[in-house]
């Protein structure tokens, strides 16, 4: 299945956002996670199915002014 | 008098100085520079983590060492839909709903879009969000920020990361005037301990500054020197300063000034 994973094209077969996290090596990372735009909180990842063309975001901490 | 503390959304605060952690030299002087502020409150963002240079998570590392109030900000947002989604992710990452919340109006100023601001400001709030808004002097978006739930604001004194201090003195005298039991932090544009302390004799209640700091010759000695100059600035202000007039005024008494005479003007 292809979709976007910050931006970039991403072939993955994760069936859900936890398996997507835990496929990119994040899933025990200090991050916070978006799908097509809207915010999905950690406690929700692994019941966020994936579909064909999903847009996720995947955040850390970062230094800010 | 003026209160000797720094109250946001009921805590407390001795430092007046909150303090971006962008662009130092490396991690260790960003820490040092944080120390020699006095700041407790650390602006800090998200950006998007790669699975292969995980940035994010030594820089996590390296700011729950220094254990200060984190104030998490959406920049770089365009719209409401994105701020909101970014203040909801930076609340789980950071685990504060203090948010410092930027939404662009342009991008060679990098000024407020207050229509947006005021939009996204309604959401978070009625989400349970503590905003501290990026606004501008604008009497009326202060007002619809205030009705949209604002406890503080933030007016930029000039553009972020111009340096130029604060463009509009008047409308920020006009805001502080307006709005005498809000907390008004300048944010953005502080180029120097002067225009700090300029902003704290105007009555504001802190500064907010990233740049300044971090990208002086020596960012610890210049947060050292911008903590002196806001305290200093703020202390002016509680006592109370003289207002500037036209024509000269001897300090000196003039009675009893010798070689004068009564008949003799000068």
């Amino acid at each position: 299945m292809q979709i976007r994973v910050n931006g970039e094209p991403h072939a993955t077969e994760a069936g859900d956002l936890a398996a997507l996290c835990a496929e990119l090596e994040l899933g025990d990372a200090k991050i916070a996670t978006a799908r097509n735009g809207d915010f999905v909180p950690a406690s929700s990842r692994a019941a966020t199915p994936l579909q064909t063309g999903d847009e996720i975001e995947i955040v850390a901490p970062r230094q800010g002014g | 008098m003026a209160d000797p503390k720094l109250t946001l959304y009921g805590e407390s605060f001795a430092s007046r100085l909150l303090l971006g952690t962008a662009g130092y030299p490396s991690p260790d002087i960003l820490a040092r520079a944080a120390k020699a502020s006095g700041a407790e409150i650390l602006t800090v963002s998200l950006r998007r983590e790669s699975a292969r240079q995980r940035t994010g998570q030594g820089f996590w590392q390296l700011i729950e060492e220094l254990g200060l109030k984190l104030l998490p900000n959406t920049a770089g947002c365009h719209t409401p839909k994105e701020a909101i989604a970014t203040a909801q992710m930076a609340r789980e990452l950071f685990g504060t709903d203090w948010i410092k919340l930027e939404v662009i109006g342009n991008d060679d100023t990098l000024q407020p879009d207050l229509f947006g601001l005021v939009e996204a400001a309604k959401a978070l709030s009625n989400d349970g969000f503590k905003i501290l808004p990026y606004c501008t002097e604008d009497l009326s978006a202060a007002e619809r920020l205030i009705a949209a739930g604002c406890e503080v604001l933030m007016p930029w004194g000039s553009p972020i990361g111009s340096a130029c201090g604060l463009s509009n003195r008047p409308g920020l005298k006009a805001l502080r005037a307006y709005f005498p039991d809000i907390p008004l932090i300048v944010d953005a544009g502080i180029g120097a301990p002067s225009h700090a302390a300029e902003a704290m004799e105007l009555g504001y209640d802190g500064v907010l500054l990233n740049t300044a700091i971090a990208k002086a010759g020596d960012p610890v000695a210049m947060a050292a020197a911008f903590g002196k100059a806001i305290e200093a600035g703020h202390k002016a202000f509680a006592a109370g300063l003289m207002e500037p007039q036209n024509m000269a005024s001897p300090s000196t008494p003039v009675a009893g000034t010798p070689f004068t005479r009564a008949d003799r003007a000068s």
